[in-house]
C-alpha cells in the first residue's frame, strides 16, 4: 500500500492504494465513480475508456503509480442525469443506448475526438471510435449522437 | 448414423401440463393468435387459460397493480434487459391506468415482490407482460370508477378520469387513492377488459424516450456492477481449465497470506477467493490459478471436425414437419449443406452479481433472466427451502439470451453462505464469460427442394442437427458451480423447446405454401460444449438456409426472387413487409460495379410473431472476400407498436447484430482447448464496419396483438447478407461465418 494523489474530475484525491492497481478500481471501488466499465481487463473493449489529459486512455490497463500530476476526467465530468452535458444530452435525444453498458466509455472516447477535432465527418468518427465496442448494436445512434453534438460546435474552422 | 433414436412428436419441452395452445388476446374477443409455450411451464404453471398475455400465470389483479397513498405501483415478472421493456410496459399500463408515465412507479422481477412470468426470453416481454398490463390495468381503472359511482350514485358510464383523478358529471372528483379504499384489487381478473379504440393511445405508440439511459450516460448506478453494500467484500472464482478436470493440488494456505485475502474456499473442484479490495481479489485469483493442479477434463474436438461429428453423436430426431405428398419433382432442384459454429453471447460486462446471507435469507442481486427459476435453482444448490432465497433482478451489459448471469448469482450464493452477514460481490473476468458461457449450438442443416415447371414449390426435405438452446435453469444442476463442489448437482436432461416455438428447429418450417414438406430435427445430448439460448435460436440458420434455397430455386427457374416469394405468400402482413422492402431499394436494380450486390430475404418469427422483410446492398472485396455493407433497407410488422422509437432502435441493433454473428463470429477451439479467451480470439464487429446506411420502415397494425420485437431481425439480415453475396459474386457460401477461408475452395 502506498499513498497516491490523483486528480479526479478536477479534484485532487489522495488514496491508499497498491501502486500497481489500474486506475479503473481506484476510480470505481476508492472514489465510487461508476461511469468506468470493467470489460476485459485489456484495454480491447473501451469499456473502461476515461480522458487523461486530454487522451482517451483505457483505465483498466493505467496504473495509478504513473499518473502523478496528470488530470483524468471519467464520464461524472460531463454532466449530470438532471443536468446534462451536450454530448451526454445527444446520447439521450438520440436514444443512443440499447443495455448502455458501454456506454459512458464511448462518450468518453467522442469527447476526446470532439475536443481535439469539433467537426469531425461521420468517417473520421466512425475510425476513431473503433477501439471500442458495443454488442447491442447501438453504433448508428452514437454515431449520430456524436454527429449531432459535431453539427452544433462552433462554425467550422 | 449412430445412436439416433426416433421421437415421438409430442414428447418436447414445457408441454408437461398438456396441450397449451391458448387464445391471446389484446382487445377482448375480438384477436386472437397462439400464445407461447416457452414461458409458461419454464417455473409456472397456467391457472387460467381463459386470460390475456401473462394474466393466465398470475390471475390476480393486485400482483400487478396496486394504488394507494404512496401512488400506483405496478409490477412486471419481466426484466428489462437493454431492449427497453421497462418503458414499453410503462407506456401499457399508463395508456390503460389513463395516468401519465411519471405517476407510476414499475417494478420489475424481484422473488419478492413481482408475479413470476419465468423468464424474460423470446421476444415474449410485451407478448406476455405488456398483453397482462394491457387488460389488468384497464379492468382496474374499471374498478376504481365503480367505486366512485357507487359513492356518486351515480352510473361509472357517466364518469371520467384525468391523471389519477375521477370526474363525475357535475363537477366531483375523486383520486384513484381514495376511490381504491372501497375496492379489494385481490381479484381474479375477467377474460373481457373495457374496449379502447387504438385511435384514442395516448401514450402506446408514442415514441416516450426510455426511462434508464439518462443514469446510463451519466455514471449513475445503473448495474448490477454498481452495487456498493455496507463491508462488501469481492469474490473472484478459479474455475478449472475445461470442463470435467479433477482439482489434485491447491495451495490456499499461500493466499490467505497475500494482502486483503478474508477467505479461500474450496468445495471439491470449486474454487473461489474473497477479499476486501477488488483488486487484491483479482491478485489473489492470479495466484490461485498459478497454484491449482488440474487433470482429465473432457475431449474437445478439432473446430473444422465438428459439423461430422454432429452428425454422428448420439442424437434423438424429432419430426418438426411432415405434410403432404412427395411428387418428386424434378424441374427445378437445389440442394445445399449449411453449417454454422459456436457463438458466444459476448456480453460487454462480463458476469457479476451480489449475494448477502443474513438472518437466514439469502438474497442475490443479479442480471438472470429468471429471477423464479434462478431462485429455485439456488435454493436447491444451498440446501435452503425457496422462500428463504430472494433474488433481485438488477441490469447488467446484454445477455442476448442465456450468459453467465445464471452462474455468477450460483457463484456470489456459495460464496456468501461461507460468510453470514456479509455481503460479496463476484465479477467474473473476461476469459472466464467467454470460456464458461453457454455457446448458441454450432449446427447442420440440409436442405432439398424443387420447383416445378409453373415455378410452384413442391417437395421440401429439410434436416438439422443441433445442440440444445435451452439449458435454462430447471434444476440445480443447470448452475455451473453446482457442478464443480464435493456434492455435485447433475443437470437435468436436455429437452428441446416445443414447436411452434421451436428450439434449433426455430423458423424450421417455412411459411412458405409448399406442396409437401418433410422436416426433422436431430437433437445432439451427449455434446463437446455447453449450449443454451441466444437471440433467435435455431432461426439464425434455419432462415438463412431456407432463403438462400428460395434465391437458388428462384435463379434456376430464370424467376424473380422476391416475386417467387410473394408467389408463396398468402398471409397478406407477410406480403406487406414483402412488398414495402421491394419498393424501398427499386427491386431488383442491379449494380455494375464490380463486387457490388443486392440480397432479399423475409420470415416471420416463429411463424407466429413479428415479420420481417430486409435488402441489403454490399460490396464483396475482390481480393480478400471482405464484405462492407453499404445499405439495409427493412420493414417490421410487430403489431400493435408501443414504442416506435424503441422499436426502431432495437431493429437497428438486430441488424448490426447479425452482420456481426454472420460476417465475423465463430468460438475458436481445438484439442487443446477454447482459444476465444478474449476479443482477439472472438472478433466481433467494430464502428468501421458497421453498415454506412440502415432505413427501417414500421408497419403499424393498430389494436392487433403486441407481437414482440426483440429478435425478429436475426435470422432474415444473416439470409439477406448471404443472398447479396452470392449476387455480389456469382458464388453461394453456405458456411458461416461468411469469410472466404470458411468456405469450401
Amino acid at each position: 500500500m502506498t499513498h497516491l494523489t490523483l486528480n479526479v474530475n478536477g479534484s485532487a484525491q489522495t488514496l491508499e492504494l497498491e501502486p500497481d492497481m489500474p486506475l479503473l478500481y481506484a476510480l470505481r471501488n476508492h472514489l465510487g465513480l461508476n461511469g468506468a466499465k470493467y470489460g476485459c481487463g485489456l484495454g480491447q473493449c473501451g469499456a473502461c475508456t476515461v480522458i487523461v489529459d486530454d487522451r482517451p486512455v483505457f483505465s483498466c490497463l493505467t496504473p495509478c503509480a504513473g499518473l502523478d500530476g496528470k488530470k483524468v476526467r471519467t464520464v461524472e465530468s460531463l454532466g449530470t442525469a438532471e443536468h446534462p452535458g451536450p454530448l451526454q444530452q445527444a446520447f439521450i435525444d438520440k436514444q443512443a443506448a440499447q443495455c448502455g453498458y458501454c456506454i459512458a466509455g464511448m462518450l468518453m472516447r467522442a469527447q476526446a475526438l470532439l475536443e481535439s477535432n469539433p467537426h469531425p465527418d461521420e468517417e473520421t468518427i466512425r475510425e476513431h471510435m473503433a477501439g471500442n465496442l458495443c454488442r447491442c448494436g447501438t453504433h448508428l445512434r452514437i454515431i449520430e449522437a456524436i454527429s449531432l453534438v459535431a453539427g452544433q460546435n462552433g462554425s467550422a474552422p | 448414423m449412430t445412436g439416433v433414436k426416433e421421437v415421438d412428436h409430442g414428447r418436447r419441452a414445457f408441454l408437461r401440463g398438456g396441450a397449451l395452445l391458448v387464445a391471446f388476446t389484446l382487445l377482448p374477443a375480438t384477436r386472437r393468435a397462439w400464445a407461447d409455450t416457452e414461458v409458461d411451464t419454464l417455473g409456472t404453471v397456467v391457472l387460467a387459460p381463459d386470460l390475456p398475455g401473462s394474466l393466465r400465470t398470475n390471475p390476480w389483479l393486485d400482483a400487478w397493480i396496486r394504488v394507494g397513498p404512496e401512488g400506483i405501483t405496478v409490477y412486471t415478472g419481466k426484466v428489462e434487459l437493454g431492449t427497453g421493456v421497462k418503458t414499453a410496459l410503462l407506456q401499457i399500463a399508463a395508456e390503460r391506468l389513463e395516468v401519465s408515465p411519471t405517476a407510476i412507479n414499475l417494478l420489475t422481477a424481484d422473488t419478492a415482490l413481482t408475479p413470476n412470468e419465468g423468464y424474460t426470453a423470446g421476444s415474449h416481454s410485451i407478448f406476455d407482460s405488456g398483453t397482462a398490463l394491457f387488460n389488468a390495468a384497464a379492468q382496474v381503472r374499471e374498478l376504481l370508477l365503480a367505486s366512485a359511482g357507487r359513492s356518486w350514485e351515480i352510473a361509472p358510464a357517466r364518469l371520467t378520469t384525468r391523471e389519477g383523478i375521477i370526474h363525475g358529471p357535475t363537477g366531483q372528483t375523486m383520486s384513484y387513492a381514495d376511490a381504491v379504499k372501497n375496492v379489494d384489487l385481490h381479484l381474479y381478473a375477467k377474460a373481457e377488459s373495457p374496449s379502447v379504440s387504438a385511435t384514442s393511445f395516448k401514450v402506446i405508440g408514442h415514441s416516450l424516450q426510455r426511462l434508464d439511459i439518462p443514469a446510463k450516460v451519466s455514471g449513475g448506478a445503473a448495474f448490477v456492477q454498481d452495487i456498493r453494500l455496507p463491508g462488501m467484500l469481492h469474490a473472484r472464482v478459479i474455475r478449472p481449465p475445461r470442463p470435467g478436470c479433477t482439482l489434485e493440488t491447491f495451495d490456499a494456505q499461500s493466499i490467505e497470506t497475500l494482502p486483503g485475502v478474508v477467505q479461500v474456499i474450496r468445495d471439491g473442484n470449486y474454487l473461489a477467493v474473497v477479499a476486501r479490495d477488488e483488486w487484491q481479489a483479482i491478485k489473489a485469483m492470479r495466484s490461485g490459478y498459478e497454484s491449482a493442479r488440474w487433470t482429465g477434463g473432457q475431449a474437445i474436438p478439432e473446430a473444422q471436425d465438428i459439423h461430422g461429428l454432429l452428425e454422428t453423436l448420439p442424437s434423438r430426431r424429432y419430426p418438426i414437419s411432415q405434410e403432404g405428398t412427395p411428387r418428386g419433382t424434378t424441374d427445378h432442384s437445389y440442394r445445399a449443406r449449411v453449417t454454422k459454429q459456436y457463438l458466444m453471447h459476448g456480453s460487454i460486462g462480463p458476469s457479476c452479481a451480489v449475494a448477502w446471507f443474513k438472518d437466514g435469507t439469502l438474497t442475490v442481486w443479479t442480471h438472470t433472466q429468471g429471477v423464479y427459476p434462478l431462485r429455485a435453482g439456488i435454493a436447491e444448490m444451498v440446501r435452503l427451502p425457496p422462500e428463504r432465497v430472494r433474488c433481485i433482478h438488477t441490469e447488467g451489459s446484454g445477455c442476448y439470451g442465456h450468459n453467465g448471469a445464471d452462474d455468477a448469482a450460483a457463484d456470489a450464493a456459495l460464496i456468501a453462505m461461507q460468510l453470514p452477514g456479509t455481503p460479496v460481490r463476484v465479477q467474473w473476468m473476461r476469459e472466464q464469460e467467454n470460456l464458461w458461457e453457454p455457446y448458441s449450438s454450432a449446427m447442420v442443416t440440409e436442405v432439398q427442394a424443387n420447383l416445378d415447371a409453373h415455378a410452384r414449390l413442391q417437395d421440401w426435405n429439410y434436416e438439422l442437427w443441433t445442440t440444445p438452446h435451452n439449458e435454462r435453469i430447471v434444476n440445480a444442476g443447470r448452475l455451473l458451480p453446482a457442478r464443480l463442489l464435493a456434492r455435485p448437482f447433475v443437470s437435468a436432461p436436455s429437452v428441446p423447446i416445443a414447436q411452434p416455438e421451436g428450439d434449433g428447429d426455430r423458423n424450421a418450417v417455412p411459411l412458405y405454401t409448399l406442396a409437401s414438406k418433410r422436416i426433422n430435427m436431430n437433437f445432439v445430448t451427449e455434446m463437446p460444449f455447453r449450449t443454451s439460448a441466444m437471440r433467435s435460436l435455431g432461426a439464425h440458420i434455419n432462415i438463412f438456409a431456407i432463403e438462400a434455397c428460395l434465391d437458388e430455386l428462384a435463379a434456376s427457374a430464370g424467376a424473380d426472387p422476391v416475386a417467387l416469394r410473394l408467389a408463396h405468400l398468402t398471409d397478406p402482413r407477410a406480403r406487406a413487409v414483402v412488398e414495402q422492402v421491394r419498393d424501398a431499394v427499386d427491386w431488383p436494380q442491379k449494380s455494375s460495379e464490380p463486387g457490388a450486390g443486392l440480397g432479399f430475404a423475409f420470415a416471420r418469427y416463429k411463424n407466429i410473431m413479428g415479420y420481417c422483410a430486409i435488402a441489403v446492398r454490399l460490396r464483396v472485396h475482390p481480393q480478400t472476400g471482405e464484405v462492407q455493407i453499404d445499405h439495409v433497407v427493412t420493414a417490421v410488422d410487430v403489431g400493435q407498436i408501443v414504442n416506435p422509437d424503441g422499436l426502431r432502435n432495437q431493429v437497428e441493433g438486430g441488424i448490426v447484430q447479425s452482420t456481426s454473428w454472420t460476417l465475423y463470429e465463430k468460438v475458436a477451439y481445438d484439442a487443446g482447448g477454447i482459444r476465444s479467451y478474449d476479443w482477439s480470439g472472438y472478433p466481433i464487429l467494430r464502428f468501421t464496419q458497421v453498415p454506412k446506411k440502415v432505413d427501417v420502415h414500421l408497419l403499424d397494425q393498430p389494436g392487433q396483438p403486441f407481437l414482440g420485437a426483440a429478435e425478429i431481425v436475426q435470422g432474415p439480415m444473416a439470409a439477406a447478407i448471404g443472398n447479396a453475396v452470392a449476387n455480389a459474386t456469382g458464388r453461394r457460401w453456405l458456411n458461416l461465418p461468411l469469410t472466404r477461408s470458411e468456405q469450401p475452395s
